[in-house]
C-alpha cells in the first residue's frame, strides 16, 4: 500500500517536473483527476482526444469509399457494405467530429480565458455535456460495431423507417443523446460570453473568436432540439409505425426532409462559424493588426447563424416541394452568402500592410481562405434553382460541402491547434515539419475533391458504389481523387504524430509566442487552473497591437514580466529550461 | 509606459465568506444571473424541442380537420379541465415557494408550499395515468397492432390511419410533457431538502427561482396542449 | 420570368455530359457565368492575398504595422457588389427552374414508376419498358412519376433534368430532347442496397427510327386501354358512366371529368387531375363529388402504382377529343379500341414544337435522316 503510494507520488513528482510552472496540466494527478475535472481546460483536452478518435474512424472509412471508387465495378466491397461505409463515413464525421471539434476542443479551452473568467459559467455541465457526448458516441459507434447502418447520414424517410433493416434506431438513440451535449455546450458559451466576461471587456472588445462562438452558441440551442425531436419521431416510427411520415398511413416523408434540414442546415454554420472564429485570430495574431472592420465581422457572424435558418429548403430543390418555396429558398441562400463574403475580404485587407509571418497557423489561414472561397462560390452555383436541377445530389455537391467542410473547418481547426498548441501543452511544435504537413494537406485537399467537381458536373451520383464503366474520364477523376485522398492522409498523420512528440519533446512555450494580444497570451503557458493569477481588467480594445515589451503577463503582486522573461511562478522550477527556449525568434 | 491591465483583488471581495458561492464566479449577484440566464436559454431550448410536435400537430391538423375532430372526441374535457387546473394551481404555489425564499420566510413555510406543488404535481401525473389507461382500454394506443378502437364511428372521409396519427401526437405531446414534470418532481425533491436544511435566504435563491421557471414553462406547454388537443373541434357533452 | 430571355451556349464545356435537351444550353451557360464569377473571385482574392503576404511579409521581429481600423465605404462596397452579382445568379437560375417546372400543355405523356431498384415506363400507346425508355428527337415528352417504395430520384445528366419521386404523389417533370444518342439514366436519391444499379439508358431516336421501334414493340396495348380493362375487371363500370350523357350512376359519370373543376361534398372544388384520380381510388372519402355519397370502397393495397396509373391514362382519356390536350393519342385511340401504337411521331413532333413563342431560340432542330444535331451545331 505504502509503496503503492510512493510509486504514484513519484510518478506524480516525474509529470511535475516535466513543466517550469504549476498549471492546470501538473495542478492534480490521476485519471480520476481527469475524469471527474471540472476544469475547462482539461474538459477541452478530453474532448481532443475523442473527436481524434472519432476523427480517425471517420477517416478510415473514407479510405475505404475511396479506394473502392478506383475502378468503376463495384469490386472491393459489396454494395450494401458500400453503402453502411459512407453513412458511417458521414455519421462519424458529421455527428462526432465536425460539430464538436472546434467548439469543444479550442472553445471550451479558449473562451473562458479570452473573456478573462476563471471557468465557463456552469462547470458540472460542461464535464456533464463531454459524458453525453461519449454516451452518445459510444451508441452510435455500437451500432455501426454491430452491424452498421445503412441509410445515409440523412436518414431520409420512409427508407429509414419502413425498409432499411439495420441498426437505424440504435444509431438515432445515439445522435439523439448526443445532440444534448451539443445544447449544453451553446448553453454555456452563451451564460459565460453574458455573464463572466472580466471588468473592462466590453462586447466591442471581445476577440472575434468570441463573437462567432456565440453565433455558434445561438444555432446549438435553437436548432438541435429539432434535429433531437425528428430522430426521435424517426425512432417511434421505426419502432410502432405510427405513420407521421408514412404516406401509407397519412403521413409525409418531406416533412422529415423539412425538419431533418431545418437542423442540418444550420448545422453546417455550427461546423463553419467557429473555424472562421479561429481564422479571424489567426490573421490577427499572424498579421499583427486589428481585424479591419471589427464589427462587420462579429454582426456577420450573427447574421450567419439567423439566415441560415431559414434556409434549409434549398436541400429540397428538386424533392416536390413547390416552386415558390424554392424560389425564396433559393434568393435567402443567395443573402446568406453575403456575410460569409465579407468575412473573406475583411480578411484580406487586414493583411493590407501588415507585418505577416508564415508561421503554421498563418499558412492554415492561407489555406482557409482560398478553399473556402471556392466552397462558398460552389454554394452558390448550388443556390441557383435551375443549376441545381442537375447537379443536386450529385458528386458536384460532395466536393462543395468537403470544400467547406474539409477546406474550412479542418484548416480552421488545424490552424488552431498549432496557434494555440503551445497555451494549450506548454510546448511548441516542430515548426519546419508542421509547415510541410500544411503543404502536403492543402495540395493533398485540392487533388481528392477537385476532380469531384468535374465528375459531379458530368453527371456522377453520389452515394454510388459503382459508376458506369464506359466513361474512362470518370475513372481517371476517381483515381486522381483516391490519390489525393492518399496525400492527405499522410499530411494528416504527420501533425498528429509531431504533436504527440511536442508533448515531451518540444521546446517549453512562453507565455505569448507569437505574439498575440488576446487575454489568452497573457497568463502562462500552460495557465494556471484558474487562468488569472488575478482577475485581469480590460483596458484596451479588442487586438490592440503594442511594441511587444509591453504585451505582459498579468502577474500576482510584483512587477508584470514582458514575453522574453519569465514569469514571477516560473522561477525556481526553470533549471531545465535553456534561455535559447524562451524566445523562439531565430 | 503604464501597463494596460490592471490587477483587481482576486476573487471573492467581501462575499467571499458565503457557502454557496461556487469558486469561479466573483459574486452571488454574478452566480444569480448566470444561473437565471441559463435557465432561460435552457427553456428557449425546450421551446425548439416541443416545437417540432407543435409542427407535427399543425401540419396534420390542417391536412385532416374532420379526423382530428373527431378523434379528440375521445378525450374527457372534463378530466382535462381538472388537470389544468390543479397544473395552474401547483404553479402558484411553486410561485408562493419562490416568493417564500426570497423575502425570507421560515424554512416551514418554504418547504411547505414546494412540498404542495409537488403534491398537485403527483395529482397531474396521477389523472394523466388514469387518462391513459382508459385509451388503453379503448384500445386507442396508437402502436402498430395495439390501435383497435372499438365502437367508434368514423366520420366521413376519415380512416383509421388519421385517427392514430392524432393519438400518436397526443400520446407523444402529453407524455413528453409528463416526462418533464417528472424530472421535475426530481429536481424538486433536493431542493426542498436543502430548503428543509436552510439553505435559502434571500440573498441565495438561485436553485429556487430557476426551478419555479423550469415549472412555470411545464405548466405553459400544458395551457397550449390542453385546447389544442382537448378543446378545438370537441363537441361538448357528446364525449363520454 | 418567362420575359427574360435564357442566353444558352452551343459549344462544348468541357467535363460536362453531351447536351440533349433543350434544358442542357441554358444550364450549360448558367455554368460557364457561374465558373467565371468563381475563377475571378478566387483568383483576385488570392491573387492578392499572395501578392500581401509577399510585400507585408515580417522583416524583423520587432515589427509593428500601423493598425487600420476599417472603411465603411469598403464594407458598403463589398457587401453590396456582390448582393447585385449573387442576385443576377439568383434569378437566372430562377428562369430556368420556372422553365424546367412549367410541364408543357401538349407532350407526349410518359407514366414512370419507380421500384427498388429498377424504373418502369409505360407509355401512352401502351409500350413498357424497363430501365430503359425510348423517345423520339424532338418531341415534348412529360414525366408523370410515383414510387411503389422509397424516394428516389429520376436524373438524366444529358437532360440537365432531375426530379425526386416520393411515395403517394405524382410529380412531374419534362423535357425535349434535342439529339438522337444513347444517354445515362441514373436514381440520384439514395435508395438502399442496389441504389447504384438502379439506372439505364435513355434513347433519343429519330422519328423514323422510333416509328420503327414503337411497331416492333411487344406489349403495345395503350395503357388507357389496359386501364378500361381495370375498370371494368375491377368492378368500377357498376357505378361510374362513362359515355356521354349517360345516366348518371352511383358515382359520378367520368366522361369529360379529367382537367374539369369538381365541386365537393362539404363545400369548396377541385381540379380533377392526376392526383385527385388517385387520391379517389385510394381514399375515395377525402374529397366526395358534391350530390353523391360516401359508399365508395377504397382501393388501398388492391392496385400497385402501375395500375393506378393506367385508370388514371383511361379516366383522362374520356371525353370528346377536342377536350383533351392530344397528345400521345391515349385518348382516341383507346376509346376507338385500337390496341396499336398512337399518333405518328412526326405529327407529335409538329403539334408540341410549332408555337414555341416563349422559348428562345431553340426550336427543335430539322433533323435530317440519319444526321446529327449536336455535331451539326457544333461544326457550324
Amino acid at each position: 500500500m505504502s509503496t503503492n503510494t510512493t510509486a504514484a507520488e513519484a510518478r506524480a513528482q516525474e509529470w511535475r517536473s516535466r513543466f517550469p510552472t504549476v498549471n492546470y496540466l501538473n495542478a492534480d494527478y490521476g485519471i480520476k483527476s481527469w475524469l471527474l475535472t471540472k476544469d475547462h481546460k482539461r474538459i477541452a483536452i478530453l474532448y481532443l482526444i475523442s473527436v481524434t478518435f472519432f476523427f480517425a474512424i471517420g477517416g478510415a472509412y473514407a479510405a475505404a469509399i475511396r479506394l473502392e471508387l478506383l475502378t468503376p465495378l463495384g469490386d472491393m466491397m459489396q454494395s450494401h457494405t458500400y453503402n453502411k461505409v459512407f453513412t458511417h463515413h458521414g455519421i462519424m464525421m458529421v455527428f462526432f467530429f465536425l460539430i464538436p471539434a472546434i467548439p469543444g476542443v479550442l472553445g471550451n479551452f479558449l473562451i473562458p480565458i479570452m473573456i478573462g473568467a476563471k471557468d465557463l459559467a456552469f462547470p458540472r455541465l460542461n464535464l456533464l455535456s463531454w459524458y453525453i457526448f461519449m454516451v452518445g458516441g459510444a451508441l452510435t459507434f455500437a451500432a455501426l460495431l454491430f452491424g452498421g447502418v445503412d441509410t445515409g447520414w440523412t436518414f431520409y424517410v420512409p427508407y429509414s423507417t419502413n425498409f432499411s433493416n439495420t441498426y437505424v434506431t440504435l444509431a438515432g438513440v445515439g445522435i439523439f443523446i448526443n445532440g444534448f451535449s451539443s445544447i449544453l455546450t451553446g448553453l454555456n458559451f452563451i451564460v459565460t460570453t453574458h455573464t463572466m466576461r472580466a471588468p473592462g471587456m466590453t462586447w466591442f472588445r471581445l476577440p472575434l473568436f468570441v463573437w462567432s462562438h456565440y453565433a455558434t452558441s445561438l444555432i446549438m440551442i435553437l436548432g438541435t432540439p429539432v434535429i433531437a425531436i425528428t430522430v426521435l419521431l424517426l425512432a417511434m416510427e421505426r419502432i410502432a409505425h405510427v405513420g407521421i411520415f408514412d404516406p401509407a398511413l397519412g403521413g409525409d416523408p418531406v416533412l422529415f426532409q423539412h425538419m431533418f434540414w431545418f437542423y442540418s442546415h444550420p448545422a453546417v454554420y455550427i461546423m463553419i462559424l467557429p473555424s472562421m472564429a479561429v481564422i479571424s485570430e489567426l490573421v490577427a495574431t499572424h498579421t499583427r493588426k486589428p481585424i479591419f472592420g471589427y464589427s462587420f465581422v462579429a454582426f456577420s457572424s450573427l447574421a450567419i447563424a439567423v439566415f441560415g435558418f431559414l434556409v434549409w429548403g434549398h436541400h429540397l430543390f428538386v424533392s416536390s416541394q413547390s416552386v415558390y418555396a424554392g424560389m425564396i429558398f433559393s434568393l435567402i441562400s443567395f443573402v446568406v452568402a453575403i456575410p460569409s463574403a465579407v468575412k473573406v475580404f475583411n480578411w484580406t485587407a487586414t493583411m493590407y500592410k501588415g507585418s505577416i509571418s508564415y508561421d503554421t497557423p498563418m499558412l492554415y489561414a492561407f489555406a482557409f481562405i482560398g478553399l473556402f472561397l471556392i466552397g462558398g462560390m460552389t454554394g452558390m452555383f448550388l443556390a441557383a434553382l435551375g443549376f441545381d436541377i442537375h447537379v443536386h445530389d450529385t458528386y458536384f455537391v460532395v466536393a462543395h460541402f468537403h470544400y467547406v467542410m474539409v477546406g474550412g473547418t479542418v484548416m480552421g481547426y488545424l490552424g488552431g491547434l498549432h496557434n494555440w498548441w503551445p497555451k494549450i501543452t506548454g510546448r511548441m511544435y516542430p515548426e519546419g515539419w508542421a509547415r510541410f504537413a500544411a503543404l502536403v494537406i492543402f495540395v493533398g485537399f485540392n487533388l481528392t475533391f477537385f476532380p469531384q467537381f468535374l465528375l459531379g458536373y458530368m453527371g456522377m451520383p453520389r452515394r454510388y458504389h459503382a459508376y458506369p464503366v464506359g466513361e474512362p474520364m470518370w475513372q481517371v477523376l476517381h483515381v486522381m481523387s483516391t490519390g489525393g485522398a492518399t496525400v492527405l492522409g499522410i499530411g494528416l498523420l504527420i501533425p498528429a504524430i509531431y504533436f504527440i512528440w511536442s508533448m515531451r519533446y518540444g521546446r517549453f512555450a512562453p507565455a505569448n509566442p507569437w505574439p498575440g494580444t488576446g487575454l489568452e497570451w497573457r497568463t502562462p503557458s500552460p495557465p494556471p487552473t484558474e487562468n488569472f493569477a488575478v482577475t485581469p481588467v480590460v483596458t484596451w480594445e479588442a487586438y490592440e497591437y503594442r511594441p511587444i515589451e509591453e504585451l505582459e503577463v498579468i502577474g500576482p503582486g510584483e512587477p508584470d514580466q514582458t514575453i522574453g522573461g519569465q514569469h514571477p511562478a516560473n522561477r525556481g522550477v526553470e533549471t531545465e529550461k535553456q534561455p535559447g527556449d524562451v524566445d523562439r525568434e531565430r | 509606459m503604464a501597463t494596460h491591465a490592471e490587477a483587481v483583488e482576486h476573487g471573492h471581495g467581501h462575499e467571499a465568506a458565503h457557502e454557496a458561492l461556487a469558486h469561479h464566479f466573483d459574486n452571488l449577484e454574478q452566480q444569480r444571473e448566470a444561473g437565471a440566464l441559463g435557465m432561460w436559454v435552457f427553456i428557449a431550448q425546450e421551446v425548439m424541442f416541443f416545437g417540432g410536435l407543435f409542427l407535427a400537430y399543425l401540419i396534420y391538423r390542417m391536412k385532416y380537420p374532420t379526423a382530428f375532430m373527431a378523434a379528440s372526441n375521445h378525450l374527457n374535457w372534463k378530466i382535462g379541465t381538472f388537470n389544468t387546473a390543479v397544473l395552474i394551481t401547483s404553479s402558484l404555489t411553486m410561485a408562493l415557494a419562490v416568493w417564500a425564499t426570497q423575502v425570507g420566510k421560515s424554512r416551514k413555510v418554504q418547504v411547505a408550499f414546494m412540498a404542495a406543488t409537488l403534491a398537485l404535481g403527483f395529482v397531474f401525473l396521477g389523472v394523466k395515468a388514469v387518462e391513459y389507461h382508459d385509451k388503453y382500454v379503448d384500445g386507442l394506443i396508437p402502436v402498430a397492432g395495439m390501435f383497435n378502437p372499438h365502437g367508434i364511428h368514423l366520420p366521413d372521409g376519415v380512416t383509421l390511419g388519421q385517427y392514430q396519427m392524432f393519438f400518436w401526437i397526443y400520446f407523444a405531446m402529453t407524455g413528453l410533457h409528463a416526462l418533464h414534470m417528472i424530472i421535475g418532481a426530481g429536481i424538486l425533491l433536493p431542493i426542498m431538502w436543502m430548503a428543509w436544511r436552510g439553505r435559502f435566504s434571500p440573498e441565495y435563491h438561485g436553485p429556487v427561482e430557476n426551478f419555479g421557471l423550469y415549472w412555470h414553462f411545464v405548466d405553459i406547454i400544458w395551457i397550449f396542449l390542453f385546447p389544442l388537443l382537448y378543446l378545438l373541434g370537441a363537441h361538448f357533452g357528446k364525449g363520454h | 420570368m418567362q420575359s427574360i430571355p435564357l442566353p444558352n451556349i452551343n459549344l462544348p464545356v468541357p467535363f460536362s455530359p453531351e447536351q440533349a435537351s433543350t434544358f442542357a444550353p441554358h444550364v450549360d451557360m448558367l455554368y460557364v457565368y457561374l465558373v467565371t464569377l468563381t475563377a475571378f473571385f478566387t483568383l483576385g482574392i488570392s491573387a492578392a492575398i499572395i501578392f500581401f503576404a509577399v510585400k507585408y511579409r515580417r522583416r524583423h521581429h520587432g515589427e509593428l504595422p500601423r493598425p487600420i481600423a476599417g472603411s465603411m465605404v469598403l464594407e458598403l462596397t463589398w457587401t453590396i457588389i456582390p448582393l447585385l452579382i449573387s442576385m443576377t445568379i439568383f434569378v437566372w437560375g430562377a428562369s430556368i427552374f420556372f422553365k424546367a417546372y412549367r410541364a408543357p400543355q401538349q407532350a407526349m405523356e410518359i407514366y414512370v414508376v419507380g421500384k427498388q431498384w429498377m424504373w418502369k415506363f409505360q407509355h401512352a400507346t401502351g409500350q413498357r419498358e424497363i430501365n430503359e425508355l425510348h423517345v423520339p428527337v424532338g418531341a415534348r415528352v412529360k414525366l408523370t412519376m410515383t414510387t411503389e417504395d422509397v424516394i428516389h430520384s429520376f436524373y438524366v445528366p444529358a437532360f440537365r433534368i432531375k426530379q425526386d419521386v416520393v411515395p403517394g404523389r405524382y410529380l412531374q417533370t419534362w423535357f425535349e430532347a434535342t439529339k438522337p444518342g444513347k444517354y445515362y439514366l441514373f436514381c440520384t436519391e439514395y435508395c438502399g442496397t442496389n441504389h447504384s444499379g438502379m439506372g439505364g439508358y435513355v434513347y433519343v431516336m429519330e422519328p423514323a427510327a422510333y416509328q420503327q421501334w414503337l411497331a416492333g414493340g411487344t406489349g403495345t396495348e395503350s395503357a388507357a386501354s389496359q386501364g378500361m380493362k381495370l375498370f371494368q375487371q375491377r368492378g368500377c363500370a357498376s357505378c361510374h358512366q362513362v359515355d356521354p350523357g349517360g345516366q348518371q350512376g352511383r358515382g359520378p359519370t367520368l366522361y369529360g371529368i379529367f382537367g374539369r373543376q369538381q365541386q365537393v361534398e362539404g363545400g369548396g372544388a377541385v381540379t380533377v387531375d392526376e392526383a385527385y384520380v388517385r387520391e379517389s381510388i385510394l381514399n375515395p372519402q377525402a374529397h366526395i363529388a358534391a350530390g353523391f355519397q360516401n359508399i365508395m370502397p377504397t382501393f388501398q393495397g388492391q392496385l400497385n402504382e402501375e395500375q393506378i396509373l393506367q385508370l388514371v391514362a383511361y379516366i383522362r382519356s374520356l371525353g370528346p377529343a377536342g377536350q383533351q390536350p392530344q397528345q400521345g393519342g391515349a385518348g382516341a385511340q383507346t376509346t376507338g379500341g385500337t390496341t396499336t401504337g398512337g399518333v405518328p411521331p412526326p405529327q407529335q413532333r409538329a403539334n408540341p414544337t410549332g408555337p414555341t413563342s416563349e422559348r428562345q431560340g431553340s426550336p427543335a432542330p430539322q433533323v435530317p435522316p440519319g444526321g446529327n444535331t449536336g455535331n451539326a451545331n457544333r461544326q457550324q
